[in-house]
């Protein structure tokens, strides 16, 4: 048995068996051969065999997401089938006597490169279809596995680090657990895992050799053990049977309100990052959602999604929670959240660069489609409208100005839509010191602690290094908070934080103090604060 | 050798899909079918080829078939990019 300490982001238990995650950008070596014919022989069965993984891929992802949305494997088969595409690689190994992989690797670089190249932000993206399918093939050839779909038993999921693309592309119920090298508590990995429910520890000098090999994860001591003793699994067993108690007692505070014992009741709400997260918040009795962050639908697709796939997820929502608040946040791609369509220039300092708002104001097709679809699915449900990273009166007036468009537009259409509730999120100290002015334009405010905390210590929320003086109790983030609340009652505007922070039940009491109306927490977190307010005096 | 033109209405171009259902077309022909765009003319049997003509909405393009059974292949063609494109 091996036992490694990390730091911890959920307190639970898994066990299960390893599955060791590797990036897909494998090192492909340049290697002489002597029988060029017999390398193309290997090479066409590699082809086949990745083709025949292609098909697999098409059959799931046609149950699971669509025809549309399945298509993309269906080109990849003939991407990987087109002649001047297989003709440059045969040509390479007949010509040079080199290894396929490289030949393979070579020839997909020079393909995406002709699309990257291409004045088109659809065809740009097309880059990214090259290299997956030359990516597929050198790992068929190298015989390495990095397909998530290949997933069969749940698995603790152990990787250097995860980026969020990668996060949502992967089959959730496959996975007990996280185990990363790198990343931070505040990271995404990090709050998927408190999303998902499931024990992750992050710091971990994760080895290749574990992949396999069974391993549990305590997520209350930041422990990972490695091929455990029946002593430790034993122990760990029982610990994990003690938490599913727990879990039992604090199902019995379903049905109930959120109240304190001297009668001041809390909105509580659920933070969600797609369509299928509504199931947890239904089964842990989230009274609405507080968060629905609307960056998934552009996460997940290669290229801008359409008026009509966005109002499909904001309906299927909606309806789900028939009638109950969904407050909806508008895009907030960039910082953290790449996605390669976009087009977006490096920046040195992603955290207070080009995203959020600032993208939707500024390329505002983008935007109005998203409201279009916003309002069009508030026919069927109760949803309100977020906007992020406010940092002026300036930005909500353009914004709101952009909304009354749209809604001119839909009345003009004949498309029905209902009058939504508009709200901000506080996350920059900038929106703090203006709350009072803000909240006489909007019906709500939302704090959102992470980046709040980040943007008033100016520390990082990605650097691992500042992660032990990054403290989101520090006196500056609640004044902060109490000022917020305190001017978002003043201009009527209800109150609300959706940050991690909200979550946190040993600041229940001090928000509940300071008057706040809402919180909004991971779904897993809802009963525990429940708990925490009805024990309130 | 028979040609025709079409003018793409399809919002995204001539884009992936499309594109490969297009080889798809184009290999039921013995004859020689390419496509002419933007001033290029590429093989119809080549899908990346295809996309890098990088063939926008409101672009005409025209369609060559050479070959024995080019009037079959224009027919259907034709039929191809009303319906798809």
């Amino acid at each position: 048995m091996e036992q490694y300490q990390g730091k911890t982001i959920f307190n639970k238990i898994a066990i299960g068996k390893v599955f060791f995650y590797q990036k897909k950008e494998t090192q492909v070596k340049r290697r002489h051969v002597e029988d060029a014919e017999a390398e193309i022989v290997r090479f066409n069965a590699a082809k086949e065999t990745a083709l025949a993984q292609l098909d697999q891929i098409y059959e799931k992802a046609l149950k699971e997401v669509g025809a549309d949305n399945a298509a993309v494997f269906e080109v990849h088969k003939m991407m990987m089938e087109d002649e001047d595409y297989l003709d440059s690689i045969y040509n390479m190994i007949r010509g040079e006597l080199i290894n396929a992989e490289y030949a393979v690797a070579t020839t997909g670089d020079n393909f995406a490169e002709m699309f990257a190249q291409m004045d088109d932000a659809y065809m740009q993206a097309r880059a990214a279809d090259v290299r997956d399918i030359s990516e597929r093939l050198v790992a068929v050839l190298c015989g390495t596995g990095t397909d998530m779909h290949a997933l069969g038993e749940p698995v603790i999921l152990m990787a250097d680090d995860l980026a969020p693309s990668e996060t949502v592309q992967m089959d959730k119920s496959k996975i007990l657990s996280f185990v990363t090298r790198h990343g931070s508590s505040n990271s995404h990995t990090a709050i998927l895992a408190r999303t998902m429910n499931i024990p992750a520890v992050i710091g971990i000098d994760i080895q290749e050799e574990w992949a396999g090999k069974t391993a549990i994860v305590d997520g209350y001591t930041g422990t990972v053990f490695i091929d455990p003793d029946e002593t430790t699994l034993e122990q760990m067993s029982a610990k994990m049977r003690d938490d599913e108690r727990k879990q039992q007692l604090l199902r019995e505070l379903r049905g109930k309100e959120t109240i304190t014992r001297s009668g001041k009741k809390i909105h509580l709400y659920a933070n969600i990052g797609g369509v299928s997260d509504v199931a947890q918040v239904l089964q842990n009795d989230g009274e609405g959602i507080g968060l629905f962050r609307s960056e998934f639908l552009y996460l997940e697709s290669d290229t801008f999604p359409t008026e009509e796939e966005q109002l499909k997820a904001y309906k299927m929502v909606a309806q789900n929670m028939a009638g109950k608040k969904v407050v909806v946040r508008t895009l907030d791609i960039g910082a953290d959240k790449q996605v390669d369509y976009f087009n977006l220039e490096k920046e040195d300092n992603p955290a207070m660069g080009y995203r959020a708002i600032r993208i939707c104001l500024d390329r505002q097709e983008i935007f109005r489609t998203q409201l279009r679809a916003l309002l069009r699915a508030s026919a069927f449900g109760n949803i309100s409208i977020m906007f992020p990273m406010i940092i002026s009166v300036q930005e909500v007036l353009e914004s709101k100005r952009i909304l009354e468009e749209v809604k001119t537009e839909l009345r003009e259409q004949n498309i029905p839509y209902k009058d939504v509730e508009v709200g901000i999120m506080i996350e920059t100290p900038a929106a703090v010191w203006i709350s009072e002015e803000l909240a006489k334009e909007v019906d709500f405010f939302s704090i959102g602690t992470n980046d709040l905390t980040q943007y008033t210590l100016a520390i990082d929320r990605q650097n691992p290094k500042l992660d032990n003086i990054y403290d989101s109790h520090h006196p500056a983030v609640l004044r902060s908070i109490r000022t917020v609340i305190e001017n978002g009652h003043k201009g009527g505007a209800w109150v609300g934080i959706c940050g991690e922070l909200g979550a946190d039940t040993s600041l229940t009491e001090t928000f509940v103090e300071m008057g706040i109306d809402e919180l909004s927490v991971s779904p897993s977190f809802i009963l525990p604060v429940r708990e925490a307010v009805r024990n309130l005096r | 050798m028979k040609t025709f033109d079409y003018t793409i209405t399809d919002e995204l171009g001539i884009h992936a899909r499309p594109a490969g259902e297009l080889v798809k077309e184009a290999k039921k022909y013995t004859s020689t079918i390419s496509i002419n765009a933007n001033g290029r003319k590429v093989n119809a049997t080549k899908l990346m080829m295809i996309m890098s003509l990088g063939v926008k909405k409101g672009v005409t393009v025209t369609i060559e078939a050479d070959g024995e059974d080019e009037d079959a292949a224009i027919a259907g063609l034709q039929t191809f990019f009303s319906e798809n494109l």
